[in-house]
């Protein structure tokens, strides 16, 4: 009994293990940003084609997940450095009831705009298939860079990318 | 047959990737929740679980990981 | 089951004949992503079991924290201080105390959406040695919707004997566990995991004792040593749910069938409730009912001596129902952090569970051989713990 399951498990294993393969790469995107108007923190409803000569990242988040509490301290430090430089970063919040979003905030404050997709509708436009996602758009407002998730590292690529966007 | 199996089985997994999940990763504050985790104790459920074992004929099939913020 | 194991074996033959066809599957661009490693966190529990004539308590601690990108260590010390004047024990024997100690250690590893976990253990006591490796894969798939796992486990015993520094039996087991957890709405999460296990080699306790009906003697009964296979395989699968509540709470069910070689079949039904009270508290509470048909070679009372070849008077080898109540309490506090910590929670747990047998008698009433009243007892299960996150 024993002798028949070992093989099956460790072809299984490879299987597996087969799937896990890819590295992180951020998925190269292409094509307009779709336009979404959605209201934010300050209380202003904030468009994205009005933000058109900027470099916008765009990071889907929600309180309740780990990696996206995890990124908010180094997405903020990367605001600060970039702001003025051309860049602004949106935090959309993807929860449908927002409390939850504020009550994080109160403990861990951050300047980028924190805008609420409380009906998900930008979140299916983008098609987000995991959580945190980040979107980088250039100046003209085209689609170039995907991030699924967030593992300690990603920064620094998105700071590359941030860079080589600002410089365009 | 062999083969027809195999290949329904890469098929399967390949196909794993491009099944659109109906909960979608931001729809799943409710499951990220502590309270819906099966083992929100670690410590606990481990001494709980001894304790029936020790005592109880049967064994086995304490429970499976999954579930969850599903993030990353 | 079968067909299981054929499509298995179907799969290993052909992959092993063709090689570019395996390499093809391997770098086959999936599109994945990643999972997660479970959070960082420290608990130090005091456990506590009163009931049948035994008491054992003793703390655990259990630590775990990442150690890199991918890995998280995990590391547990246990301790069970046993003061024992159990059925068994008062009629054979005489009170006696002991300690068991047991250490384990374990890590995680994330490799894309599959998590890989090994752990060792190592249990020690005076009479009783065990050792045991474990590994787990769980891959998500299905837009982490679906978890399946899979597990190995070996164990080493050597089984000892008080007094008696000759004595050393080995036992082997060997445990292989499939699981599959499946996100169906956003509010019910469901799970179904199977599991065999095999032990080989010494499998009775060197202690125990099986009656049978001895006319020569004044009680009408005597004892000879008790007689087990030195194998034993066993089945159990299990069904599982948990679904959110709208006003934020959870209820849970779980049922779960057994089955072994030995001819024990049981089933154990668990329902449970989780309501969380503002920011802080959180109670639970769960029934449990538990129930087992006795295995082949067991009897209260053998007709005579060497009456069969295997030879067993174990209670837990009985027909015997267990009964569970149980509740919990859990506080959560430093909730905003507090230097290293960002937030703890103090947890009291207590279960009453009662155990009922059909056909093991007590043996401290003296009465007509075979007619002594069925054995009964409750046992109070205490837990109070404090963990850490960090």
């Amino acid at each position: 009994m024993k002798q028949i399951w070992k093989q099956p498990l460790l072809v299984t294993i490879v299987v597996m293990l087969a799937m896990g393969m890819n590295a992180h790469a951020a998925q190269v995107l292409s094509g307009k940003a779709t336009d979404f108007t959605l209201k934010s923190r300050s209380g202003k409803n904030i468009k994205l084609s009005e933000l058109r000569g900027q470099v916008v990242m765009i990071n889907f988040w929600a309180s309740w997940c780990g990696p996206c509490r995890q990124e908010m301290p180094l997405l903020e430090a990367l605001y600060k450095k970039y702001h003025g430089l051309g860049f602004t970063l949106l935090g959309v919040n993807v929860e449908q009831d927002s409390s939850k979003a504020n009550a994080y905030l109160r403990d861990v404050s951050v300047s980028f705009p924190i805008l609420y997709d409380t009906k998900n509708s930008v979140s299916k436009t983008y098609n987000i298939s995991a959580m945190p996602s980040t979107v980088m758009v250039d100046r003209d407002g085209n689609m170039r860079y995907l991030h699924h998730g967030y593992k300690p590292g990603y920064e620094k690529e998105y700071e590359k990318q941030i860079k080589a966007l600002i410089r365009e | 047959m062999r083969y027809l199996t195999l290949l329904v089985i890469v098929f399967f997994l390949g196909a794993c990737s491009s099944i659109e999940p109906w909960v979608k990763p931001y729809e799943r504050a409710n499951l990220a929740d502590p309270i819906m985790s099966f083992s929100r104790d670690p410590v606990s459920s481990s001494y709980v679980s001894h304790v029936y074992e020790a005592r109880e004929g049967g064994r086995g099939a304490e429970g499976e990981s999954g579930g969850g913020c599903g993030c990353n | 089951m079968d067909a299981v194991l054929r499509v298995n074996q179907a799969v290993v033959v052909v992959a092993t004949r063709h090689i570019i066809l395996v390499t093809v599957v391997f770098f086959f661009p999936w599109k994945v992503f990643a999972a997660v490693l479970p959070e960082d966190r420290a608990d130090v529990l005091f456990h506590s079991y009163e009931g049948g004539g035994v008491e054992i308590s003793g703390p655990s601690v259990l630590v775990r924290k990442q150690s890199s990108t991918n890995t998280s260590i995990v590391a547990n010390y246990y301790v069970d201080m046993v003061t024992s004047a159990s059925i068994d024990v008062v009629t054979t024997a005489s009170k006696y105390e002991e300690e068991r100690e047991e250490k384990s250690i374990g890590i995680d590893y994330l490799h894309g959406k599959s998590k890989m976990s090994l752990s060792y253990k190592m249990s020690d006591e005076n009479d009783f040695d065990a050792k045991s490796a474990h590994f787990n894969i769980s891959q998500d798939m299905f837009g982490d919707l679906t978890t399946v796992t899979l597990g190995y486990s070996r164990g080493w015993d050597v089984v000892g004997k008080r007094n008696d520094t000759t004595f050393a039996f080995d036992t082997n087991r060997q445990s292989y566990r499939i699981g599959l957890s499946q996100v169906l709405t956003k509010n019910l999460i469901t799970g179904i995991s199977f599991d065999t296990i095999t032990d080989e080699g010494y499998l009775n306790n060197p202690y125990r004792t099986v009656r049978y009906i001895d006319g020569g003697v004044s009680r009408g009964y005597s004892y000879q040593a008790e007689v087990y296979p030195n194998t034993r395989t066993s089945t159990a699968l299990a069904f599982r749910a948990k679904y959110f509540l709208p006003y934020r709470a959870a209820v849970h069910g779980e049922v779960r069938v057994y089955q072994d070689d030995w001819g024990i079949t049981a089933q154990d039904f668990e329902v449970g409730y989780t309501h969380p009270l503002g920011e802080h508290w959180i109670f639970d509470a769960r029934v449990r009912a538990y129930s087992q048909t006795k295995a082949d070679f067991y009897s209260d009372l053998f007709p005579g001596q060497n009456a069969q070849n295997f030879l067993a008077r174990d209670k837990e080898l009985s027909t015997f129902t267990t009964m569970t109540l149980g509740a919990s309490v859990s506080y959560e506090f430093l909730k905003g952090g507090w230097s290293f910590i960002d937030r703890a929670s103090v947890n009291f747990a207590y279960d009453l569970i009662q155990f009922d047998y059909s056909d093991f008698r007590d043996l401290r009433t003296v009465g007509t051989v075979g007619e002594e009243p069925l054995y009964s007892y409750s046992a109070n299960v205490i837990q109070f713990f404090v963990s850490i996150w960090y």
